[in-house]
């Protein structure tokens, strides 16, 4: 699969803004700033990257509670993000969504989602809106190893079938579903498999490997957009984190966790560019370099943001009482 | 004007709401019927036929069977409302909410708050309630009271066919999740209802009869039930005032306090089950309101506490009766308070 200079570059440039994210929200939470629960990409990132990277403003995704890179591989804007994360008035959601529940409907972001296996119910109905409006568009949703689990994934998985609908199901096995581990948790050998079983085409690719997903996705979304109907990626990685910021993995492996590490889809991603000569370091770098500023002026912003006034308290309820 | 059926007005609201706007898409479990099979399509057009014919005009993109799977299909609906449809899905029996109310109450109801304001969804769930069918524990419920708790979600309950049509017609042209509550005993009940589309807002309730001595606040099929217990005590020379709120959420707070203040006494009647619902809410929101008005005690007419019985003669029981609701509003008006004050 061919890429121009620019989608290397902008793939990469996606990457790393999500690993700077998520490891500044890291520290920013172990120092008191973000209130609440925070699950972390970081490991995860050419699995959201290689899926994103060939959609639209108009082509949806549905997302996660483990949601913040999925938001910056489809575009949503770094700021608002983290000062939603920061519970502050400017947030993309006003501060009243936070962390695991960021969307940005202007960028096809239908939202974070706190119920494991809550997105892919949803998502098949972005993919009917384009079905029936005959948009050409696509919706993608991603669900961990854990929520693959969720009748809600099954039921949307054979309906996406039975009703031909663009959707794309991206089942992000990062080994574990919270602290359970998926040879436990999941019946079937792969997830891939699992989902082939309702009558779609189904494929593993490595997680960790931005080309691997992103030629995967290529043939899905081809499939989606010329009515062929649904198509199931699994993407197996490893988190860097645990399953939220302060979680102390003891049901993981030092070793594993090395290992998690020394598999960096970032790192991979480098090597093969530089190898291929597509891109060279120093682009790289640079990118690095304008990313850490991004964030810096995020979390500034995020620091100086006031907190929402009294009254969005009862803002966007309908009916008050 | 033509008399029709609670059943042919929502028909002819999906039918109509259909033929304006091609974002509206009526998606369910039968809701033609026949998909698959060796014999017709549209073989029930609805188990209770309500959607008859919609899909010979509408067509199979538009009127959607689908599998059983009603978190799947419900969720499918919400994210659709959330990118551009307007669908109408179908529960089918309110029971069933059971399987799929986290893509009801956790996903749709929310999108808008938690999203900041910068989510619209515009949903209709539609879904039959109560007893009388001999239909058991688990299709029989009415459960308008979990509806009316959860921020976000409005909660429609017509009791006569002219409300079903121009309260179906506004609910569908609403921009955020509704839940249409079609009672299964009424289907069959005739109203005048004009051919041409209206709508009738929400929150604004319908004084079914004026009267001054006592005020009875009735849900749904209550209505009907209230209406002729009023009539037959009208002939005693006392007057009963009828008020169906027709939504619970918003409620029309302000016509039942007007009422109450001139009446002095309140029984509402709700078929759902008597703690946590919209008897309590009522009781409690004219005692909270309009204490120093009450010249007796509020009393409440619901179902019991018990789940739906399947003997006809239990079922008979569960429900509330004209007797019981005639019994309440004569110890209403017989309470010591009142004698006390003429």
């Amino acid at each position: 699969m061919q890429f121009t200079r620019e989608q290397l570059l902008d793939a990469y440039h996606r990457m790393a803004r999500i690993r700077a994210f998520e490891d500044r929200v890291s520290i920013e939470f172990s120092n008191g700033n973000v209130p609440g629960f925070v699950h972390l990409y970081a490991g995860q990132e050419a699995s959201g990257v290689g899926i994103c990277l060939g959609l639209g403003d108009d082509d949806w995704i549905g997302s996660t509670h483990r949601g913040h890179g999925h938001c910056i591989a489809k575009g949503c804007d770094v700021k608002g993000m983290m000062i939603e994360i920061f519970g502050k008035e400017g947030g993309l959601c006003r501060g009243k969504g936070g962390s695991m529940h960021i969307a940005d409907l202007s960028k096809g972001m239908l939202g974070a989602n706190a119920i494991v296996g809550g997105n892919p119910p949803l998502v098949i109905g972005a993919a009917l809106t384009a079905k029936t409006l005959k948009t050409g568009k696509l919706a993608v949703s991603f669900t961990g190893d854990g929520g693959s689990n969720q009748g809600t994934t099954f039921e949307a998985m054979n309906l996406a079938v039975v009703l031909k609908l663009p959707a794309i199901f991206v089942l992000e096995n990062n080994g574990y579903g919270e602290g359970t581990g998926v040879s436990y948790h999941c019946g079937a050998k792969d997830l891939a498999s699992r989902a082939a079983a309702f009558g779609m085409p189904a494929v593993t690719v490595d997680g960790t490997d931005f080309f691997a997903v992103a030629e995967a996705m290529r043939d899905a979304a081809e499939r989606a957009r010329s009515g062929g109907g649904p198509t199931a990626i699994e993407t197996t990685c490893l988190r860097f984190y645990g399953h939220f910021v302060g979680d102390p993995q003891l049901y993981r492996s030092k070793a594993e966790i090395k290992t998690a590490r020394e598999n960096d889809p970032l790192i991979k991603f480098r090597a093969r560019v530089i190898a291929g000569a597509l891109l060279d370091a120093a682009q790289l770098d640079a990118i690095d370099q304008e990313v850490a500023a991004e964030i810096e002026e995020a979390v500034a912003a995020a620091t100086s943001a006031q907190w929402p006034s009294p009254a969005e308290l009862e803002r966007d309820v309908y009916v008050q009482y | 004007m033509p008399k029709k059926s609670y059943r042919q007005a929502i028909n002819e609201a999906l039918r109509q709401e259909m033929r304006r706007d091609p974002r509206v898409v009526l998606i369910g479990e039968d809701v033609a019927g026949g998909h698959g099979g060796s014999g017709e399509i549209d073989a029930y057009g609805g188990v209770l036929g309500v959607t008859k014919g919609l899909i010979t005009e509408f067509g199979a993109d538009r009127v959607i069977d689908t599998p059983i799977t009603e978190s799947g299909f419900i969720g499918m609906a919400a994210g659709a409302a959330a990118t551009g449809l307007r669908p109408i899905v179908d529960l089918m029996f309110v029971d069933f909410l059971g399987v799929c109310f986290d893509q009801i109450f956790n996903q749709a109801a929310k999108f808008r708050y938690m999203f900041g304001g910068n989510a619209r969804t515009p949903l209709v769930v539609r879904a039959m309630v109560g007893a009388g069918f001999r239909a058991a524990a688990q299709h029989s419920q009415m459960l308008d009271s979990m509806f009316t708790h959860v921020p976000g979600l409005k909660v429609v309950m017509p009791s006569n066919a002219y409300d079903a049509k121009g309260l179906l017609i506004q609910a569908i042209r609403e921009d955020d999740p509704v839940i249409f509550l079609e009672h299964k005993t009424l289907y069959d009940t005739e109203a005048d209802v004009p051919d041409d589309a209206y709508t009738i807002p929400f929150g604004e309730a319908d004084i079914v009869r004026d009267g001054d001595d006592l005020t009875v606040v009735a849900f749904s099929a209550m209505v009907p039930r209230c209406k002729a217990v009023a009539e037959k005590l009208a002939k005693e020379g006392i007057s009963i005032e009828v008020i169906d709120p027709r939504t619970t959420s918003p409620l029309d707070e302000a016509t039942i306090l007007e009422s109450v203040e001139r009446t002095g006494r309140l029984v509402v009647v709700n078929e759902d089950t008597p703690r946590c619902s919209m008897a309590t809410d009522i009781a409690a929101l004219v005692a909270e309101k309009r204490f120093y008005n009450l010249r007796a005690p509020i009393r409440r007419v619901t179902a019991p506490h018990t789940p739906v019985p399947f003997s006809p003669v239990l079922e008979d029981l569960y429900v509330p009766s004209t007797e019981r609701i005639e019994a309440a509003i004569r110890a209403s008006l017989g309470d010591p308070a009142r004698i006390a004050a003429q």
